[in-house]
Formats: C-alpha cells, structure tokens, sequence
C-alpha cells in the first residue's frame, strides 16, 4: 500500500489558498493548514476595535476557510522573527513598506521547517504566476523556492502547469494533469473554480491581507521610526496603535492619537498606563494619548486639540483633563483650535 | 482532570487563538481551560479553532466587555 502523503498549506484567509488546499485535498493527500500572524495582518484586529463594524459577523478567514475544507490549522506567532524581515528585506519593499518578496520567502521557510518538524511531504501555496506585481511574478517563483529553502518542496497547484514539475509532481504524489494553469490578474478561473466547490462565502480584501500595503499605514510606520532617530525596532503595541485613531504630529518629540470613535476610544484605555492620556471634561469628546516627551507647552497645544475634536469644539472654552501614567490628573482650560488652525502637514 | 484559567485580556484576534493554541498542547485531553478575553472575536473565532482541532467548547459567557470561553481538550 502506498504511504499517504501529507502536505502543508500556506492559509491567509484568501480566496487562492483555499482552492490551491482544496486541489491538493481531492487528489487524497493529507492537508493541514498553517497560518503566520506577522503583528500586521489586517485580519480580525481592526473589527475588533471599531465599534461600527460591530453589525457584521466578525471571523477570522483562515479559520473559517479551514473549516470549509475540513482541515486542521496551525497558527503560528512570527511577531519577533518578523521584525528582521520588515527591516532588512533583501528584495525590497513594494508600493509602500510591504517587503512582500521576502515575505513570502520567510514564510514559505518557516513552513519548510514546520514539514521537516512534523514529518509532512511537501508544501502548497496559493500563488499564481502574475497575480502580484511584486511577489508573484514568473522571476519570482523560483527565487521563492530557492532562498526559502522549500526548493521542490513548494508545489503551488494554481499555475503548476506552468512551472516546472515540483518533486510531489515527479514522484506521483499528485497528478499533474489535475493541477491548473492559471496566470496574470483575472480572478474569473478561482471564481468559476470556487462555484464548482460550492464556496461562495470566502473573503476577498480589497487592499491585501497586510496593512504594510497601506499607504497611510506605511506612513505612520516611517514617521514612527523616523521620530526614533532612525531605530526601527518596534513592537506589538506600536504596531496595534498605528491602526487606531488619527495620528497627528505638532512636533518632533511627540505625537497624538485621537479616538475616531467609541471602539477605538475603549481599546485606546488600554494604554492609560504606558501614555499621558487627555479627554475633555466639561464636553463630551474623545480619549487622546500622547506619544513621546511633551513639554508643558506641548500638552497645551494637545490639549486644544483634544477640545476641537469634542463637542465643545465651538465653544470659547473648554476644560480638558490630563492624566499622567501614574494616574495623576490635571484640569486646564483651552479655547479650542479651528479647523484651519490645524496645519495639514501635522497629519500623518 | 485539570482545570486552568489563561489570561487573554487586552489581546485582539488571533492571538487568544494563538495563546489558546500554545496552552492546549500542554494539556491532556479531559482537561478544561477557561479563557478569558476582551475582543469579542474570540466568541467566533475560538469556538471555531476548537471544531476544527476536535476540542468541545463547553459553556461561553458574554459579559460587560469581557468574554470567558470555557474549552474541554479533546483527544
């Protein structure tokens, strides 16, 4: 009797993935699931934190799409390891500071080492030649095989036809023939393919799976880093606040979140302890935290921010209340600043 | 038979899965753990770990911004 192969399969959450598994699954190999929480995946944290996507079904896709399948899967913490790649990609970043070149490199590596841990055959992502402008390009592929190390190993059933037979291939594990030979952009082949396994419910995000391919995520980041005197070192709580609130920066040695809204203001409490925290107090408004070493001069003009962000915006003055880490709390009254007297460029 | 409590407050989706994951495999199975969070996606998202990874969710509780999940490990 034959050995039952068994392979890894790289989930974002994302349509391609669950039909590459799914390929894989029909032709009687064993699938399990494996997905890398990086600190910046936009799935599930910025429903969790704002109070108006409250009425949609929160779920975390690559949870949901291991289920469709009927696989197990494996969520792994790259929060530290990750760092390394977000500051020294050897390929670069993208549009914005997605490195998503060296992205997929480590990932596709990490799972290597996750197969030769658990004694799993081979490795199978969703990828499609073309369907990226940076990772997923025919020049890519076999960069992707070499440098994470999967070599042979990294079967990716959407496209195969068009590469080169992978060991899986070679050795019978899979039928070629029932592999696919999708390229470039159009996403018609996975959605007929998807009608064909009855799906009809999966996640397509607009902007990518990763919010370092968001321009004003990236933004935030660099002028995080960039107010660190260039140290780029970073970790998960910087990461969560650059999704949260408006960011704005008077000057060089600090910055201020505003709370957007309610969500975003009770996740934002969180951090009472770790920032110089202010909300107005004789009007409604929102929870604002201040980031770096503000002088007393510096928290006025904070402070008049606060107040035109609340509802006493147009009021000729306004109490605001500032708590220091300790817990300690101060009145003063500001006359709110008016809307042009904001300059754009401390919008980050 | 155990019964543990793991402390996922302040963290958001996935990582009281990711924690909840990590503490499971040092568990036996017959084993309960009480996970207690305050994303709301856990009532979701660990019921839905749980199913796929053969473990029973016995008893979920919704409180004022915090959620208890209360697991039995499976075998």
């Amino acid at each position: 009797m034959s050995k039952q192969r068994k392979a890894v399969a790289l989930i974002s959450g994302g349509l391609d993935s669950m039909l590459a598994a799914k390929t894989i699954m029909e032709q009687g190999v064993h699938v399990e699931g494996i997905n890398f929480f990086t600190g910046f995946c936009v799935e599930g944290h910025t429903h969790a934190i704002r109070a108006h996507d409250k009425a949609k079904p929160k779920r975390n896709n690559s949870l949901w799409v291991a289920e469709q399948l009927g696989m197990k899967l494996h969520i792994v913490d790259v929060i530290e390891e990750y760092k390394d790649v977000l500051i020294n990609p050897k390929h670069g970043y993208g549009a914005h500071m997605n490195p998503c070149l060296d992205c997929k490199i480590f990932m596709v590596n990490k799972a290597k080492q996750w197969i030769v841990e658990n004694d799993f055959d081979f490795i199978i992502t969703g990828e499609v030649i073309g369907q990226r402008p940076m990772s997923q390009r025919k020049a890519t592929m076999p960069i992707v095989s070499r440098e994470s190390g999967a070599d042979d190993l990294l079967l990716r059933p959407l496209c195969a036809k068009n590469l080169p037979a992978t060991l899986p291939e070679r050795e019978g594990w899979v039928d070629r023939e029932k592999l696919h030979d999708f390229s470039g952009r159009s996403r018609k082949p996975q959605i007929a393919m998807a009608e064909q396994f009855g799906f009809d419910d999966y996640a397509q995000p607009a902007g990518g799976c990763c919010f370092l391919t968001d321009a004003s995520y990236s933004a935030k980041l660099v002028d995080l880093w960039k107010a660190r005197d260039g140290d780029k070192q970073y970790d998960l709580d910087d990461v969560m606040l650059l999704k949260v609130g408006r960011h704005i920066r008077p000057g060089q040695n600090f910055k201020i979140i505003v709370a957007r809204e309610e969500g975003e203001g009770r996740f934002m409490q969180g951090y009472k302890k770790e920032f110089i925290t202010l909300h107005c107090a004789s009007h409604a408004g929102p929870l604002v935290l201040v980031d770096g070493s503000p002088s007393a001069e510096d928290l006025f003009q904070a402070a008049r921010i606060t107040a035109r962000y609340g509802q006493g915006r147009d009021a000729e003055q306004v109490d605001v209340s500032i708590a220091d880490k300790d817990g300690s709390e101060r009145i003063i009254q500001v006359k709110p600043f008016a809307a042009d007297e904001i300059p754009q460029e401390w919008f980050i | 038979m155990s019964r543990e409590i793991l402390n996922a407050r302040r963290l958001l989706c996935p990582l009281p899965v990711i924690r909840t994951q990590d503490k499971v495999k040092q568990l036996k199975a017959g084993d309960q753990l009480e996970v207690v969070c305050t994303d709301p996606g856990v009532m979701q998202d660990i019921p839905t770990w749980c199913r796929i990874n053969g473990h029973k969710v016995l008893e979920t509780i919704s409180g004022d911004h915090e959620y208890i999940i209360i697991l039995e490990v499976g075998g």
